[in-house]
């Protein structure tokens, strides 16, 4: 637990950095303001900048179902990041294993007349399969050729995205009277509840019980860590590989079955976009989530709270960026700024170190990430 | 020339490394430094190297104090030290190495490698060390590499040359020559500062012994007046039992069979020659060698980690050659790997979960897919105990603990199953003292439990000492099987370089 709250107050302390560092592009970007000598008026815009982020994020309800919705498959797909970490395997295809849950779970989703009590769970039980279907190919190719899967991985993207372009156009996918890349819709008993149904019909409010399952995912990966053989086993081979085959276990299955687990997160993000938020699929359903979500593991230091705690506040800080750019001038882009400091100064403990004078060892921050050599 | 260090202390958070340390060393002696693991010998000689600034206390050279803050201010002093890891670049020559900082060069700035070839042929030749100055690291034994080391040292003109370990990772041999360089660069008049934790080695090389415990200069002997057990009990602070303590064994029924084994490496080398034995309960078999001879495979072959190439290996009469590691453990069959960290412990999880890490599935600790944490929770506290395992809480990593009970653990976890065969592979390689007589003690315990034991090692001492029945393996063929009791060292040896007792058939 010790550990945890180092780890914890240390990922707080790189946000701060990384807020105070953009402080400083903000203000420069309000180049006019600073040109004429009116620091009062850049000041006044970086605080209207950072009230506009939390507003956005947390300052009403819309705001936070706008984080949630941002969360949602971020903390999926981490969670795909997370595993696979754990088990020692870099896992860069969350995209690639969302695009196959999305398609898996669409096709559930259109293709069947069921009641919703059965109708959601099997779509996204589909997305889930799906995902680890895809996500096991990697698995296998490292366990039977010793080919790394952060090459595959990332080859296996190209080719599940280009497979998806391609199914969207098919007779079985595509949405009558469309010529791109569309689907069409999934039935409306497939579709996951809103999150907020309680509240009438505000059709602002775009959360859904997608969040509700990435919550469930999250306590299963924890389960799956500390009560479980499996999770031993994983642990064991992330850490030390030879060891773990000294003792017997069967490391080249694990392989198999730890990206089939982190693929099957995976397939729950993109079955969630398409059954919760979207109600169809098109090409751009995973957009850059399977890479933010590597991002989001590494912030989370890949234990289920730490990934859950660090997709809440990218989600956050999405929804408040959009708020921040209609406030003020400041692009949305300036997020994606933070993002990478945030992720630097993670990367970078002995730089927050002395920053903050924080004392005692680095380490005690734990290495984030090792090389992917190892 | 004359080094002193007087009153060190050096303290970290929670401990004080050096307490207050006087040692001083002349030109032309060698001072051998002793004791256990975490004694605070390495963080001694990190503040004679400037590495560490002392809390209290200086080093003086020919009584003038000294103030170093980087180990270049101990260099240009005239302090040189040979690290255990060495710090080569694989892929470059030996004259590379060599100069690599201090690089000769030539007139428009460019590295002018004859100069340097020549600077190494000469130190090589003064001190008899037999370098070729174009021979890649990455081909050279491990021996020949701290030679290059210590010609690095000796390039920049060191007047105290400090060794930390250096004999931890060569073969006999190997040390015999280690030592005759100690001699000639005491002889030209340099001092030289051996670190070690081998008691015999520093009686044989040192001239003055100098033995530390728990960060305190506890004793001081010569060795021509002192005796190992003397030393041994200044080190743990008791009195050790050297000589392994232990009955006549009453060895029952083969209990291992090996035969015909072979072991081929992917690029066609036999490694491991048609070897045949068999290890009877109630006794210890000891396997000699010198290191590469083809031991670590036999024990890769035998555990399940290798395929064999031919042969096959039995426990209790039932085949076991084509079985996994798991099936071989469930057999009854315990293995202490020879290489902990990388093999016997996964160091970053708890010393609980290394507790099980062979374990874990047994109905005792799981039931299906779930973990019994709380059985195994109690059943490490209770190792922890029995193994005499020194910690104050189970759930720290491993890595928190010292070699010596690193390897406890895995001895505890492997030997407190209910086991038939034991195979030990370097049990006690890198541990003090006080540990290798547990470890010893705990093997022996075994044995007169009628389990059958095979234990590895590349120390002689070990072998001859702990084993009812010595084999030595030579060029992966047993080329001997004798009575430790019956044969001197002397005669092992010459078995260990290849040639075979009289009358004796080839395995």
């Amino acid at each position: 637990m010790n550990e945890t709250l180092k780890s914890l107050r240390f990922t707080f302390l790189a946000v701060i950095a990384a807020l105070f560092v953009s402080a400083f592009i903000i203000v420069i970007t309000d180049i006019e303001a600073l040109g004429d000598g009116n620091f009062g008026q850049a000041f006044n815009t970086l605080g209207t900048a950072y009230w506009g982020l939390f507003k956005g994020s947390f300052g009403s309800l819309r705001a936070i179902s706008n984080t949630i919705t941002g969360a949602t498959p971020l903390l999926l797909a981490g969670l795909a990041v997370s595993s696979a970490f754990k088990a020692g395997l870099f896992n860069i295809g969350a995209t690639g294993q969302m695009l196959a849950g999305a398609i898996t779970g669409l096709w559930v989703g259109f293709a069947f007349q069921l009641p919703p009590i059965i109708h959601v769970p099997f779509a996204l039980l589909a997305a889930a399969v799906g995902g680890a279907l895809f996500g096991a190919i990697p698995g296998v190719l490292k366990a039977r050729t010793g080919a790394h899967e952060v090459i595959t991985t990332i080859m296996l993207n190209g080719i599940a995205g280009f497979t998806v372009l391609w199914l969207l156009k098919t007779e079985l996918f595509k949405r009558e009277g469309r010529d791109d890349a569309i689907s069409k819709f999934v039935e409306d008993s497939a579709r996951l509840p809103k999150l907020f149904w309680f509240m009438g019909k505000r059709i602002d409010l775009l959360a859904h019980t997608g969040f509700i399952v990435a919550l469930l995912a999250t306590f299963a990966f924890w389960w799956l860590l500390r009560k479980t053989t499996l999770g031993f086993e994983m642990q064991a081979t992330g850490f030390n590989q030879e060891a773990a085959r000294y003792a017997g276990m069967k490391t080249k299955s694990l392989m198999v079955v730890s990206m089939a687990i982190a693929g099957a997160f995976a397939g729950l993000a993109g079955g969630s976009e398409v059954l919760g938020l979207y109600g169809y699929a098109s090409g751009t359903v995973a957009g850059d989530i399977g890479f933010d979500a590597i991002a989001v593991a590494l912030l989370g230091r890949s234990t289920p709270i730490g990934t859950l705690v660090s997709a809440l506040l990218f989600g956050a800080l999405q929804a408040g960026g959009r708020q921040m750019q209609v406030d003020t001038d400041v692009p949305i882009d300036l997020i994606i700024v933070l993002r990478a400091l945030i992720v630097m100064f993670i990367a970078a403990p002995l730089l927050v170190k002395a920053i903050f004078r924080v004392k005692g060892d680095a380490k005690a921050f734990g290495q984030t990430f090792r090389g992917w050599g190892g | 020339m004359k080094f002193e260090l007087r009153g060190i202390t050096k303290r970290f958070p929670g401990i004080v490394a050096n307490d207050s340390v006087d040692l001083e060393v002349s030109t032309g002696e060698v001072l051998a430094l002793i004791g256990e693991n975490g004694a605070g010998k390495s963080t001694l000689m990190n503040v004679l190297y400037g590495i560490y600034r002392p809390d209290e206390g200086e080093l003086r050279i020919d009584g003038a104090p000294q103030h170093f803050s980087s180990p270049a201010d101990a260099i240009a002093a005239g302090i040189g030290m040979v690290h255990q890891h060495f710090m080569l670049v694989p892929v470059m020559t030996v004259a590379e190495n060599v100069v690599l900082g201090v690089e000769p060069t030539g007139r428009f700035g460019s590295l002018d490698i004859n100069e340097a070839r020549r600077m190494v042929k000469e130190v090589s030749e003064k001190y008899n060390l037999d370098l070729d100055p174009d021979a890649i690291i990455e081909d050279l034994p491990v021996g020949v590499r701290q030679r290059v080391e210590i010609v690095k040292v000796l390039m920049r003109d060191a007047k105290i040359v400090v060794f930390d370990e250096p004999t931890a990772v060569l073969t006999p041999s190997e040390i015999l020559e280690f030592f005759e360089i100690v001699r000639s660069l005491v002889a030209a008049g340099r001092g030289v500062i051996f670190i070690t934790h081998k008691l015999k080695e520093a009686l044989t090389i040192a001239d003055r012994i100098n033995v530390l415990r728990r960060g305190k200069v506890v004793g001081e002997a010569i060795p021509k007046k002192t005796t190992e057990s003397e030393i041994a009990e200044m080190m743990v602070g008791r009195a050790v039992q050297l000589i392994v303590n232990k009955k006549q064994a009453v060895p029952g029924e083969a209990m291992l069979k090996v035969d015909n084994l072979s072991v081929v490496e992917p690029d066609g080398r036999t490694v491991v020659d048609g070897v045949s034995f068999e290890v009877r309960t109630g006794e210890i078999v000891g396997i000699a060698g010198v290191q590469g001879n083809g031991q670590t495979e036999l024990v890769e072959a035998l555990s399940g980690m290798r395929r064999a190439a031919t042969g096959s290996i039995s426990i209790a009469d039932r085949d076991v050659s084509h079985d996994s590691p798991r099936e071989r453990h469930a057999a009854g069959m315990a293995h202490i790997p020879e290489d902990r960290q990388r093999q016997g412990l996964v160091t970053e999880m708890s010393i609980m979960e290394n507790l099980v890490l062979t374990r874990y599935h047994d109905a005792e600790f799981s039931s299906g897919i779930r973990m019994k944490w709380d059985v195994a929770k109690a059943r490490s506290n209770e190792l922890v105990a029995a193994y005499d395992i020194r910690t104050n809480d189970p759930s720290q990593p491993a890595s928190t603990l010292s070699g010596g009970n690193q390897q406890k653990v895995i001895v505890a976890r492997e030997l407190s199953r209910d086991i038939r065969l034991a195979v030990a592979a370097q049990p006690t390689r890198g541990i003090d003292v006080g540990s290798i007589e547990y470890v010893h003690a705990q093997i022996v315990k075994e044995r007169d439990a009628g389990v059958a034991v095979l234990v590895v090692s590349t120390e002689l001492d070990e072998v001859m000492s702990l084993s009812d029945r010595v084999l030595v393996m030579y060029r992966g063929k047993i080329v001997a099987d004798v009575d430790p009791k019956k044969v001197s060292h002397m005669d092992i040896g010459l078995y260990m370089a290849g040639s075979r007792p009289a009358g004796a058939a080839a395995s």
